[in-house]
Parts: structure tokens; sequence; C-alpha cells
């Protein structure tokens, strides 16, 4: 191979878990590292981008104006942008101040709020730019992240499913916690890919990989809030974590804040 | 499965005491079997491997209805009062996840490569009539005279079935109505049916193959005494009579002929399109391929998995999927398992397990649902 294929990561309002689950990949990477040239940028940074790249890793929501700008810069040099994780893919837990009164957010939180220069929402990356996959999670999975590079490499698409955690839950034997334990779970309305993690230790599914394909929310809130008993505002807040921002989770919590 | 050399002993039915199925168990591992029988894992009564000298729990019973499954301690050391958990055999005989086979790129092409490990020799004991006859069902799906399936076939033609009768019914089931049990009449290679009674406990046994009655020549049986027979079939006989849900016996017909019928689009409101259904049925046998490459560039593997027609790709064709809406997909459901697995393999799809009902998180019902098309089929047909 004469040229190397680029990859570049790109870091915007973020925790830097999913950096992390990268990290984790370095051994896979490595072993591959003779056929592709990464760049990190984990900082923001005033430099603009010195590309081309083939693959853009973009970690983060747009939070601020100088966001938006630099995500289009980023767009311009890449030939693929994929977006990894929840605060790319739905805006992440910082869209939370999305439903609040932004003004008296800063008030409250910073002793000068007159420093801040930020937008009054969270948003993915996608509400700026076009996206040519976006992959879920909070973190993202390393396997899956894995797929989606080397299929990207190939020129294929990723074995990424859309379906729900159920299906994963009953392919690895996972003994259903909402029917056998009456525990409230999201995993029937979130699309798998974490592995099972939560659903193996007996937990429900806390919808870190988002609303999977046509998520019926409004079915399995009605199901939780009144047959489980776990009541409206319980429930509001159970669609209300990582990917509140997402679509089907925004308007499955604020239907019941309406009760 | 051999055919049977010796009637006449197949129609000896012997007694053994409860603690014989140690023996049980023991001979299958000691022939070469993979026991695989009832175990409670996180409170439930999962299929699970057996090592010599386990034996099945004893004292448990289960309750169960839409959306609800609670597996329920007694201290009355039954063996079988509980009915079937949230998996079947099928996870055995047809596994989750499988590799079919890898590839590797080499200087003029590729090299196929299967993972030629034999197959396994199962033992499934403690299987229900439910669970005997959905095996029978998925035996026809893989191999249908037409199209056989190598890998499933293989492990297949090994088995061996220690079937139980049930002796109450959860809420859920309806085998009865399906013609399936609750006692199976053949397609076990040991069949046993536990007797408590007055005192009195013990185990029932007979052969259904010269396998197993090759088993049975080990172990310490009694013969069995006509009063021990008729216990036994009005046991059978009772969780029969329990069975609360009865299937329309004119369902195929009743489904095939309300295509249109309004109260598609109503289960479509509640169903979450999660799958569970599909991936804890016992006759479901829908899987997707899928190709995987690593960062390697020079080889490629092929697994199959298990797949759910509840998923929008799973009728992705050229131009994008054909079943978009969620009534859509489970109208597909129910419709194969009850009416077009006739025509496609000559009899029904469902068993009458009652697994769909239990382990669906909204509680959605096979019967239910069917009962109130028919129920509804008149008015339907003024209005609609
Ligand atoms: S535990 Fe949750 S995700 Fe798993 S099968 Fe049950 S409802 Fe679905
Ligand atoms: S359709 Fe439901 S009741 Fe029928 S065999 Fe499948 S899981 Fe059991
Ligand atoms: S019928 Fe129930 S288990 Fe099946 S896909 Fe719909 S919600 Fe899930």
């Amino acid at each position: 191979m004469a040229d190397k294929p680029r990859l570049a990561v790109w870091k915007f309002s973020s925790c830097d878990g999913c950096q992390l689950s990268l990290l984790d990949c370095e051994d896979e990477l490595l072993a591959v590292a003779g056929a592709v040239e990464i760049a990190y940028f984990l900082e923001a940074s005033r430099t603009p981008p010195q590309g081309p790249y083939d693959i853009s890793l973009v970690e983060g929501s747009i939070t601020t104006p100088a966001d938006s700008v630099r995500i289009a810069e980023i767009r311009r040099q890449s030939k693929a942008v994929i977006s990894i994780g929840a605060c790319a893919t739905s805006g992440g837990f910082q869209a939370l101040r999305n439903i609040g009164d932004y003004d008296e957010i800063v008030r409250n939180v910073y002793a000068h709020p007159e420093y801040i220069d930020a937008l009054k929402t969270s948003t993915p990356i996608s509400s700026r730019i076009h996206v040519d996959f976006e992959l879920r999670g909070c973190p993202v999975n390393k396997h899956q992240l894995l797929e989606v590079v080397a299929a990207s490499l190939a020129g294929r698409r990723p074995n990424v499913p859309n379906y729900s955690q159920c299906v994963e839950c009953k392919r690895s034997g996972i003994v259903c916690v909402m029917v056998a334990h009456g525990t409230p779970c999201l995993g029937p309305v979130t699309q798998a890919g974490c592995g099972s993690l939560c659903t193996s230790c007996d937990r429900g599914c806390y919808g870190c990989f988002g609303p999977k394909e046509e998520a019926n929310t409004k079915s399995l809130g009605k199901r939780i809030s009144e047959d489980f008993g776990v009541g409206h505002r319980a429930t509001a807040d159970m669609f209300r974590t990582f990917n509140a921002g997402a679509e089907p989770f925004r308007r499955e919590a604020l239907r019941h804040d309406e009760h | 499965m051999s055919e049977l050399s010796d009637l006449s002993r197949r129609n000896d039915v012997h007694v053994m005491k409860p603690e014989g199925t140690e023996a049980l168990i023991r001979a299958l591992i000691e022939d070469g079997y993979e026991v695989i029988g009832p175990k409670v894992i996180a409170q439930a009564m999962l299929y699970e491997p057996y090592e010599a000298g386990e034996t099945p729990p004893a004292g448990w019973t289960d309750e169960q209805d839409g959306g609800r499954y609670r597996l329920i301690a007694r201290d009355d050391g039954k063996l079988f009062d509980y009915v079937v958990g949230p998996q079947g055999f099928k996870r055995y005989l047809f596994p989750p996840r499988e590799k079919l086979w890898s590839a590797k790129r080499t200087a003029d092409g590729f090299a196929v490569g299967r993972d030629g490990a034999p197959a396994k020799a199962y033992a499934f004991f403690g299987a229900r009539a439910c669970e005997v006859a959905a095996i029978g069902i998925q035996d026809r799906v893989f191999d249908n005279g037409e199209f056989s399936d190598p890998t499933y076939n293989a492990r297949r033609a090994k088995a061996f079935i220690v079937s139980v009768d049930c002796s109450r019914s959860a809420s859920t089931c309806f085998c009865a109505s399906m013609g399936t049990g609750p006692a199976p009449e053949a397609g076990y290679d040991i069949r046993l049916s536990e007797i408590f009674e007055d005192g009195h406990h013990m185990l029932l046994v007979r052969s259904g193959s010269e396998a197993g009655a090759a088993i049975l020549e080990k172990l310490d049986l009694k013969k069995a005494k006509k009063a021990d027979l008729e216990k036994a079939d009005a046991n059978s006989r009772r969780a029969a009579e329990m069975q609360t849900r009865v299937m329309p016996d004119d369902a195929r017909e009743v489904l095939a002929r309300n295509m249109k019928h309004s109260h598609w689009v109503e289960v479509g409101k509640r169903c979450l399109g999660c799958g569970s259904c599909t991936m804890v049925c016992p006759t479901c046998f829908c899987a997707a391929m899928e190709d995987v490459t690593g960062l390697d560039p020079d080889s490629a593997e092929r697994w199959r998995q298990w797949d759910t027609c509840f998923s929008v790709n799973h009728s992705f064709i050229h131009g994008g999927a054909i079943r978009q809406e969620a009534w859509s997909r489970y109208r597909q459901w129910i419709t194969h398992k009850l009416s077009f697995w006739h025509e496609q393999f000559g009899q029904s799809g469902c068993v009458g397990c009652g697994r769909c009902i239990t382990w669906c998180p909204v509680a959605i019902d096979i019967v239910e649902e069917t009962r109130t098309i028919r129920d509804s089929e008149k008015t339907e047909a003024l209005h609609g």
C-alpha cells in the first residue's frame, strides 16, 4: 500500500470515556498500525485540522459556537465522519440542559456567568454536519468500535445491529430481569451493543446505547410506570440519562412529566 | 435414533425411586453424553450441563402469567412440579451464535475451512412434551427432504431425550389445545412420569427407543403396577384440565382470512418489537448470517446467529425493509406460527408452551390476540 489511510480522533463536549474505549483497543489497532496512520486531537485546538483524513472519529457533543465552526472544518477535511458515543450521537448527559432554563443553570453553576460562551443546547454531531455512521454507547463498545473501523477500511457496511437489547439477553441466555424479577428495564427499547453489562448482573438496562430502531417507548413507559408501579416521575428520570436528547427518549420523558 | 428391536421391552413400564435420577444421569454421562438438565439460575429454571453425581433440583414450582415468571421454592421434594422456563433445548441443537466457516486469502484466491470439531452428543434430561414436540418441528425445518442443515442434523442424530410428563400446568400453558402435551406420545428415548401421592414418591419409567432401553438395563427398576400407570395418567389429565388458555382449533383459517383486521394495529401499539417472543420460542428458527472481517485484510469468517422477524432488517430486501410497521411484524410472526407454517411444513409452528406469553415484557398473548380476531371477525366484516 502506497499511502496509509489516515485516521483522526476528535474531541468535543464529553467525558473522554469513549476515547478510553479507543485506547483500550490499542493492541488491536497497533496490529494494523502498519496500515493506518492515527492522529489524536484530544483537546480543542484553534489550529485548523491538517487533513485530509480518510476517517474522522468524533467524540462529544456540540455545545459552543466554536464547536459548530470546528466540526464543519473537520467535515470538509474528512472522507468519512463517524460519531462515537452517546454525546456525539444524541447530545449526551449534558443535553439535560435542553429541557431546563439555560440562563438560570449558568447563573447557579458559575461564579462568573459572563465568561461562559455556550449554546443553549447540547446536540449531536449530526445536528451540524452529515455523519456517515453513528456508533452508539456510553461508552462505545470496544468490539463495535473496531468493527466500524475495520468495515470502513474494507469498504463494507459495519455489523452493528439496531435491534433491541432483549435479543442480546436471550442469545446470551440471560434470564429476563423484567419478567423473572420484576425489575424495570429499558432493554426492550434500547439498541443492543454493550454486551449485556447490566442485565448479566441482574440489573435493568439503563439505555446507554440509545433508542433501538422504531422504539415503542410509549408501551414500555406505560408498563414500567403503571404496571410496575414505578410512577411517572421516576419513569421520566429513567429515560433522561445518557441519551436524554435522543428523540424517542426525550419525548417519552416529557410524556411522563405531563402526569 | 434407532428402530425398536424389542417391542415387549418397550411396552414394559417400570418404576424407580426419585433418587434413581442420579444413576440415570450417570449412565448417560458414562455413555458419552453431555447431559443437559434443569438447574436453578438467576431465579429461573434453565437447562444447563450436569456433572456426574448431580440430580435435578427438588422442591420447585413456578407461577407464570403474561409478562411474569416467578420460581417458588417448596419443601415437598417434588422433582418436576414447575413447567417450562425461559429457554428450551433449542440453544443446544441450534446455538444462538455459530461459526459456519472461515476463509483465508491465498496466492490465487481464498481457501475455506470449517471448524472440524465433531458434533456433541447431548442428552436432554427433563424435556416436557411441548419441548419434545418442538424438537420434532425443528427437525422438519432443518431437514425437509430438500434442504438439510449439516450442523443441526449432526447434533440431532446423536441426541438422546429423557422426557418428563407434566402433572400441573402454568396459566400460560396451552399444549392440550395444540395436541402436544401434557405427556409425549413419541419422540423420547426414555419417558419419566412423576407420582407423588399418599406418601409415595416415585418415577414411572418407559423406554421409547433401543438406545433408551439399553440405558434402562443399567438401572435399578421394578415393574410398574397397573395402579401406578393409572396415577400417572390421572396426573396428565389433571394438568390438561388446569389449562385456562385454549387455542381455537380454527386459528389457522381465522388468521389467514383476517390479514386486514383492525386488531393488528392495536397489537402494534403495545408490541415493543423487542423480539423476546421469537428468541424464547422453541420452534422459531430464523437466523442472520454475519460476514466478519477483522483488521487483518486476509481473513474472513461467516457466523450464523439467531435473528428475529421483529427486527426491521429481517425483511430488508433491495430498496428497503418491507415490514416497516410494528403491527406488520407482529402479524408476520403470529400468522407464520399458526397459519402459514402449515403450508410450509405441514403442521402448526406452535406447540403451546406459552413462553412467548410469559416472556413478553408487555404481556402480549398469542392465544388472546387470536381469540380477539376470531371473536370480532363478524363485526369487522361489517365495518371494515
Ligand atoms: S432483561 Fe431487559 S433487555 Fe434483557 S430481555 Fe429482559 S427486558 Fe429485555
Ligand atoms: S409461539 Fe409461543 S406458545 Fe407457541 S411454541 Fe412458540 S413460544 Fe411456545
Ligand atoms: S410480542 Fe412481546 S415479546 Fe414479542 S416483540 Fe412484541 S413486545 Fe416483544
